[in-house]
């Protein structure tokens, strides 16, 4: 297994045991969640194919289904979240490209790239998530509710890992 | 055939997330059903050991209230040991009564009242006798169904549950309902399906009727906060404010019903092939 492999399967475990025994326990307002494991598929490197993003959002999500007793809930959404990812990253390309052997971070592509970038597809995850959980639209505004706040919550917990452990090394 | 082989691994991608998806749908959809796999969930022994561990943290903040639940429930049960006591001294045959319910106390290691679907964890299983479908009470009222359990664990779905169902009934008219929860306010349950007629009042109180062996009869589920009556509608909307705070639960009651199976194998032998 190559170098980044293996800290791929180091952020797997960190990213999991994160969710389960911390954010688990951090609902605000009854309604924000955060659902930081999301961004395992984000911040995974950008040549990673599809397939493999696939697999590994199966996996992941899995592993959290059975800690929330939803089993298949949280797969499926961040199944999809793998899907689109490298199709939304194509679409966004900044002017000149992306640099080689970067992941998509907020330190290689500015704070607006990134906002660009993961604001829509967790919004994707948390709208996928809490529709499929409440079977259907009868608790519309409701269900809204909690995707946006805890589409903020994440959105800020996110940032906040990114600037503290993606300091610009150059 | 070659075509067709070229064609799968150009959509190769597409196939893979078509197939994971068809999967995962399939487990979400069977896992909303009563009971499920035993293996992948909380009670799980390497989950729930990890959920111990992390909610160990949150039990020792909230042991203050724990505590004084415990000592008001404490209080409460004393004084039924003196009443008793009183009405013992008196009674000198014993009553020709069969044993319905036994009961068997857990802990709550996790739950959970944010989501659409919520669940408890509690530190029993097979090996203290629990088993799918058994109802969960606290000192305050109704609380549950068994889901599923592992040797020392059991997942139990709780009344915040969007699938979950309690026949119930309204004390005062003696009108029989179903409790079932909307997804939104953990303090609110809803009373469905009582009739035009009847003149349910905010302060009637709301317990399990009985009808389906699994709750006993009578245990609190909540209190009558609102009553509406919409034009042409053919029941009321009732909200009940739930007995027990969900947000609060730290100790659990399992009843172990021994007559379940006697009704249910009676039930089927009397209404047969009915539906």
């Amino acid at each position: 297994m190559n170098r980044s492999g293996l800290f791929a399967v180091i952020y797997f475990v960190l990213y999991l045991l994160a969710q389960v025994m911390l954010f688990r326990q951090l609902v605000l307002f009854n309604t924000a969640f955060c659902f930081i494991y999301v961004a395992f598929i984000l911040l995974l490197p950008i040549e990673t194919n599809t397939i493999t993003l696939m697999l590994s959002g199966f996996l992941l999500g899995f592993g959290i289904d059975i800690f929330y007793d939803s089993l298949g809930l949280h797969a499926l959404s961040l199944v999809l979240v793998a899907y689109v990812r490298n199709y939304w990253l194509t679409t966004i390309t900044p002017q000149g490209g992306y640099d080689a052997g970067e992941g998509p971070t907020l330190a290689s592509n500015g704070l607006q790239w990134f906002l660009v970038y993961s604001l829509p597809l967790l919004f994707i995850h948390h709208a996928v998530l809490f529709f499929l959980e409440a079977g259907g639209f009868s608790v519309f505004w409701y269900t809204m509710s909690k995707i946006v706040t805890s589409l903020l919550f994440t959105m800020t917990i996110l940032l906040l890992f990114q600037y503290f452990s993606f300091r610009r090394r150059r | 055939m070659l075509r067709l082989l070229n064609f799968l691994y150009n959509y190769r991608a597409f196939l893979t997330f078509l197939f994971l998806e068809i999967l995962c749908a399939w487990l979400w959809v069977g896992n909303s059903q009563y009971q499920n796999t035993r293996f992948f969930n909380s009670a799980n022994r390497t989950v729930a050991s990890i959920i111990r561990f992390s909610e160990g943290v949150r039990e020792y903040v909230s042991l203050r209230d724990v505590n004084r639940e415990l000592a008001e429930e404490n209080a409460g049960l004393r004084t039924l040991v003196e009443q008793l006591t009183a009405q013992t001294d008196l009674l000198t045959t014993t009553p020709d009564t069969v044993l319905h319910f036994d009961y068997v106390s857990a802990r709550v290691i996790n739950n959970s009242v944010a989501q659409f679907k919520n669940h408890i964890t509690i530190n029993r299983g097979m090996d203290m006798g629990l088993a799918p479908g058994m109802a969960v009470i606290s000192t305050s009222g109704a609380v549950g169904k068994v889901k599923s359990v592992s040797e020392h664990f059991a997942v139990v779905t709780s009344l915040l549950n969007t699938d979950e169902q309690v026949s119930s009934v309204l004390k005062r008219t003696g009108n029989f309902g179903t409790a079932q929860w909307d997804g939104t306010d953990p303090r609110m349950i809803n009373l469905l399906y009582i009739p035009r007629h009847v003149q349910p009042q905010p302060g009637d109180t709301v317990v399990t009727s009985g009808y389906n062996a699994v709750f006993p009869e009578g245990i609190l589920v909540g209190i009558v906060r609102e009553v509406d009556l919409k034009k042409e509608a053919q029941f009321y909307d009732v909200r009940v404010e739930l007995a027990q705070d969900f947000r609060r639960l730290a100790y659990v009651k399992v009843v172990k019903s021994y007559l379940k199976g006697e009704l249910d194998s009676l039930e089927r032998v009397t209404l047969g092939n009915q539906p």
